[in-house]
């Protein structure tokens, strides 16, 4: 048993809160994906994991232990740092056979675990190298081939993508996913980038200003999200949003004289405001029909396959909307959006979703 | 352009060759010298040796006698010993400081400055009577335990401002590699810390090397001088046996040459790259 269960663990920094009341299960094998922006503390999380960095309260438990006061050696847990943190006056091989050799694990089996890692992460050849002769993402796999040879409970890894190029990070990023298939390990992942957060977690976990604003399988993030704040961070371009206000039973005004029907449920009053919420994926650009609102193109971003129209409507507002292939459409052309019932998102006033009726 | 890039590049060499020039020119009259008769020194000082003047006579004198060959060990022993203890606690006292955060750090890195700014010589005096308490007078150990105290200070400043540099994910991955605090200070960052200490090493050993303050105040006598005092017994109210004199002080160049030679390499080479991005 491998999991790591947090409860209640707070983290301060003099008077700031870095991190609130956390809850987190990660369950033994599944791959769980810590995002949020800049400064949200899921970095602080993982290394309070770590043991790098002490908690104010609070409890950590890995493997059914509690680990709140041990050393991070103590944790069985294995890091991969953002910059690699690879030993530079060590080749290879020692860099991953260092943790190992002072455990006193002996010559024999360190041989045999860091051949091992080799073989798997493809670094046979470079065993004699020295991190300064290692391409980034050479570096990368090191990195990560020093935390399979320990054997860990957890992987931890902190944003270990963000130091590489844009194709790189993606053949990584599958590289990554495999790896967790072929180890079947626990992993704990750091992002700020919500492609690979949709692409390799079994679960998300979606962090704001230290606190949890959801978990859940990336899927249901994606379709229904908790609140605002987690509408718009997972999907890319973000979601439209659209303050409006609740005019008469099931008729939303978003000023202007721009008009909307949506099945509300029944606790909404009417004079309540509220925030209207579609996937730019999710709204189509065509004929008027009963959810349709009428604005014109101010741009087209063609990208081949697909493309992004940004559609100002009279009250102000500017949707962006995804065109499939390429409709004859250009800048300036008056035309009607249209998102499917299903698709839309109400937030109340507070920013949390509320359930449309039926 | 090119002409332009040629007349600057030449002023500069010309202005670096004078400045060369200058500054070996008293070596090289020291070494040329100590390879003459007595009489050629004061006849034509500024002429090399030739055939009529050449003589050993200088470094056969110096080296027959077998106190100044031991002054020349005892140099060696102190500058040594501080070079090493100096690296050695310096080096421990900017990992504290720079790593971990305890009471008092602030106000001990503040106490340490302060050891750079007032010389040591104006304690000289209680410096004596501390020595002469703990019977050390007239011991090297006295003079390394003297110039340590001295070195520290600077030591101290220029190490931790490099332990700063090295970056702190090294630290905490060795952490989570399973090191003890001890480990990681003598696997990973005192490798790391080659091209620093090999500064402190450099500026430790040419002020200690040539230093005839202590030597003369603590360890005057006895057998226990070092090459620099140990060469003023040449010196004479009446007479100066200046070929002894000269070729004591070529051959004391020799071990600081070496020691640089060995610790310059250490200095140009940067150790840290490849470890992070």
């Amino acid at each position: 048993m491998s999991e790591v269960k947090i409860e209640k663990l707070c983290k301060t920094f003099g008077t700031v809160n870095v991190l609130r009341d956390i809850d987190l299960h990660v369950e033994d094998g599944s791959f769980v994906v810590l995002v949020g922006p800049s400064g949200c503390g899921k970095s602080t999380l993982l290394r309070s994991i770590a043991g790098l960095e002490p908690i104010t309260s609070g409890t950590i438990n890995i493997g059914g232990k509690q680990v709140n006061d041990l050393p991070p050696a103590k944790r069985e847990i294995a890091m991969v740092f953002q910059s690699y943190a690879l030993y530079p006056h060590k080749n290879v091989y020692d860099n991953m056979a260092f943790g190992l050799k002072f455990a006193g694990t002996p010559k024999a089996e360190i041989d045999q675990r860091v051949s091992e890692a080799a073989r798997i992460l493809q670094l046979e050849a470079l065993l004699k190298r020295r991190p300064r002769e290692l391409s980034g993402g050479q570096r990368q796999r090191v990195a990560i081939g020093r935390a399979i040879v320990r054997k860990p409970q957890v992987f931890l890894f902190d944003e270990p993508l963000s130091n590489l190029d844009a194709a790189l990070r993606i053949n990584t990023r599958v590289e990554i996913a495999k790896l967790h298939q072929l180890l079947k390990a626990t992993i704990v992942y750091v992002t700020h980038d919500q492609i690979e957060a949709m692409t390799l977690a079994d679960k998300i976990v979606v962090l704001n200003d230290g606190r949890v604003e959801q978990a859940g399988r990336p899927l249901d993030l994606y379709y229904r999200p908790a609140n605002l704040f987690v509408a718009g961070f997972i999907g890319s371009p973000a979601m439209n949003f659209m303050p409006a206000m609740v005019k008469a039973k099931d008729i939303l005004d978003f000023g202007s004289g721009v008009n909307m029907k949506v099945r509300l449920p029944l606790s909404c009053r009417i004079g309540e405001k509220l925030t209207l919420g579609c996937r730019p994926e999710h709204i189509q650009l065509g004929q008027a029909e009963k959810l349709s609102l009428k604005g014109h193109i101010d741009i087209i971003e063609r990208l081949g396959e697909l493309g992004y129209a940004y559609v100002s409507l009279p009250n102000g507002n500017t949707i962006i909307v995804q065109i499939n292939g390429e409709p004859d459409l250009k800048n300036g052309d008056a035309v009607s959006i249209r998102m499917s019932p299903k698709q839309i998102h109400v937030f109340d006033e507070s920013g949390n979703a509320i359930e449309l009726a039926e | 352009m090119i002409m332009h890039k040629r007349a600057s590049a030449l002023a500069v060499h010309t202005i670096l060759t004078l400045y060369t020039v200058l500054a070996l020119a008293p070596i090289i009259l020291v070494i040329m010298n100590s390879f003459k008769e007595r009489k050629a020194i004061f006849a034509s000082p500024l002429k090399p040796p030739t055939a009529e003047t050449f003589s050993l006579i200088g470094y056969e004198k110096v080296f027959g006698d077998a106190s100044i060959v031991s002054y020349y060990f005892n140099s060696i022993a102190v500058t040594g010993g501080t070079i090493f203890f100096t690296l050695l606690f310096g080096s421990m006292a900017a990992w504290a400081l720079a790593e971990y955060k305890f009471r008092w750090n602030t106000l001990l890195a503040l106490y340490l400055s302060i050891g750079i700014m007032v010389p040591i010589r104006l304690g000289s005096v209680a410096l004596i009577q501390l020595v002469a308490q703990l019977n050390l007078i007239n011991t090297l150990s006295a003079l390394v335990l003297v110039y340590v105290a001295q070195n520290l200070p600077l030591a101290v400043f220029i190490l931790s401002e490099f332990i700063n540099q090295i970056p702190k994910d090294l630290r905490e991955a060795a952490r989570c590699d399973g090191l003890s605090e001890y480990n990681i200070f003598f696997h990973i960052i005192l490798p790391l810390l080659r091209p620093a200490m090999a500064t402190v090493a450099v500026f430790t050993m040419i002020p200690v090397w040539n230093d005839l303050w202590f030597p003369l105040l603590l360890a005057p006598t006895g057998g226990k001088q070092t090459i620099t005092l140990g060469i003023q017994q040449f010196l004479g109210q009446y007479i100066t046996d200046w070929n002894s004199v000269l070729s004591a002080l070529s051959t004391a160049i020799i071990p600081v040459l070496v020691l640089y030679v060995v610790f310059s390499r250490q200095l140009i080479r940067g150790l840290t790259s490849g470890a992070v991005k």
